[in-house]
């Protein structure tokens, strides 16, 4: 079985329990939405929230990615369904490629829904100029977030007293992506005056991570896994 | 970068408390390194130890 | 298999009182500490104020050396943890290695941030500001803070080995990310003033003895670490050796 067939299955069966659970969409999606809410509490000026909305969206995506990547792990630690994949013979990059995939799938769905709730509740505007922009931050984005949480999320997974090392681990390493999506998503958007073209460097910074963590997280993947 | 916010005699306790939070943090971590490896002196002989 | 000797065995009671120590360390340590002393002469009392930064300049001899030296503590922990995955040069003390350069490490990257803290204190009249130099190298701080964490895990001694050189290895890409964010966005800390060649001859020198004077004390430290690591290493394997021994008696005597 090649490393893309182990891929899609894995992806397929996340994607699938996700589907019949509906954990994601009963509990992170609320908390996500809850996070925003909380945000516009917190800065409680209009004008202040739709200048830093961009950066809110993704400050919440990365709250919400924390339950998330435990949610992810939560149902391979269960029944040791992860130690029986790897005890099989399943290749470990397979199953990481799948768990990121069926990750940035469900980030995307977050994104979205957090993207319109910044319209509705932060009244950003979304202009014809910066869709281009837009869409390719956050497809840049996602895939490294993806793989950085599939990544941390397998060594912060199983024995007692790990989950609480996966914000400690995972925070500071996401902060690139952090900072390039949220000037690329104000370049897209034309907060503060930004135009689109500044925002395609970041773009940049956003596929150099997401290529760094896809190999690295590849080739790492059945260390950390490994106990 | 003019330092017109404060005069000579004013930034001198600032410079003595990054001198004393240097010297005492090395020598705090130090000293317990040290109390640590008697410690675990005392369990392994020096026959037993690599660099010895 | 050895039986494991008595806890108490106290043979030579000098070579007991500092385990770690050899004639070289002692060397060593001896000139990390005139080092140390020529700095604070140099640093507090021969060297002159700045004309722009007046007295405040003394904090750069500590701050930059410290915090250089957490770089290449840290960098060394990659090569050490690089050095322990290569199946061919594999061993434990190269993870040893990694994991008591990062504790120096993060110990001189502390002191950086605080005597920088200060130091911005001073110049800019503010103890921190969200500049790109600043920002990463907080994150780099806490990133090698969840380092250590990682390898407090638990777990034999290969699987921590394993499992945190592989953090390093990702840890310490943010080491050049920290040095080029200042040309990339936001700089409010100070542009390499050594190369721009600004200070003055006994200030440069006092710098320069700065440097030494932290890399021989962060050799130091890191050699008595990497022993006591290695002794704590001896001791959890033999606790594992007396735990079998026990078991194996309990099934002779019954």
């Amino acid at each position: 079985m090649t490393t893309w067939r182990v891929a899609r299955l894995v992806a397929a069966k996340d994607l699938r329990i996700e589907a019949r659970s509906r954990v994601v969409v009963n509990q992170v999606l609320p908390f996500s939405l809850l996070v925003m809410v909380l945000f516009a509490f917190a800065l409680d000026n209009d004008t202040v929230l739709t200048r830093v909305a961009p950066g809110l969206v993704w400050l919440a995506t990365l709250f919400s990615m924390l339950v998330l990547v435990q949610r992810a792990f939560a149902v391979e630690t269960a029944d040791g369904a992860l130690d029986a994949l790897t005890v099989a013979g399943v290749r470990p990059s397979g199953l990481f490629l799948g768990k990121a995939m069926a990750m940035a799938v469900q980030l995307v769905v977050l994104e979205v829904v957090l993207l319109f709730a910044a319209i509705v509740l932060y009244k950003v505007d979304v202009g014809g100029a910066g869709i281009v922009l837009l869409v390719t931050t956050f497809v840049a984005a996602t895939t490294g977030l993806a793989f950085v949480g599939t990544l941390y999320g397998g060594l912060a997974s199983g024995a007692k007293g790990r989950e609480t090392l996966l914000p400690l681990l995972m925070l500071p390493v996401v902060a690139p992506v952090l900072i390039g999506a949220t000037r690329a998503t104000e370049a897209a958007l034309g907060t503060n005056g930004a135009s689109p073209s500044e925002g395609w460097p970041w773009i940049g910074l956003l596929v150099l991570f997401a290529a760094l963590f896809g190999a690295g997280g590849t080739l790492a993947f059945g260390t950390l896994i490994d106990a | 970068m003019i330092s017109a916010i404060m005069s000579n005699s004013q930034q001198w306790p600032y410079v003595i408390i990054s001198y004393v939070v240097t010297l005492g943090g090395v020598g705090l971590y130090t000293w317990r390194m040290l109390a640590k490896a008697r410690k675990l002196g005392k369990q392994v002989p020096p026959e037993e130890r690599p660099w010895t | 298999m050895t039986t494991p000797t008595a806890p108490n065995a106290t043979p030579n009671d000098t070579v007991d009182r500092r385990p770690t120590s050899t004639r070289f360390t002692r060397a060593l340590g001896f000139s990390a500490l005139i080092g140390i002393v020529w700095l604070v002469v140099f640093g507090l009392f021969l060297s002159p104020n700045d004309l722009e930064q007046g007295v405040s300049v003394r904090n750069m001899y500590i701050h930059v050396p410290s915090a250089w030296l957490a770089y290449l503590a840290f960098i060394v922990t990659g090569i050490a943890s690089a050095g322990y995955l290569f199946k061919r040069t594999r061993s434990l003390q190269w993870d040893r290695i990694a994991g008591a350069s990062a504790e120096v490490g993060v110990l001189f990257m502390g002191i950086a941030l605080v005597t920088g803290s200060l130091w911005g204190r001073v110049t800019w009249g503010k103890y921190w500001t969200w500049d790109s130099r600043l920002t990463t190298t907080a994150f780099l701080f806490i990133t090698y803070i969840g380092y250590l964490a990682v390898r407090d895990l638990g777990g034999s001694h290969h699987q921590r080995a394993r499992r945190s050189a592989i953090i390093a290895l990702f840890a310490v890409l943010e080491v050049p990310l920290v040095h080029f964010s200042v040309k990339w966005w936001r700089p409010l800390h100070q542009q390499e003033s050594v190369a721009d060649g600004k200070l003055s001859g006994l200030m440069l020198f006092s710098l320069f003895v700065g440097i030494v004077a932290f890399t021989l004390l962060y050799v130091w430290m890191v050699l008595h670490r990497l022993r006591t690591l290695t002794m704590q290493d001896i001791v959890d394997d033999r606790g594992l050796d007396v735990a079998l021994a026990e078991r194996r008696a309990e099934g002779i005597v019954s």
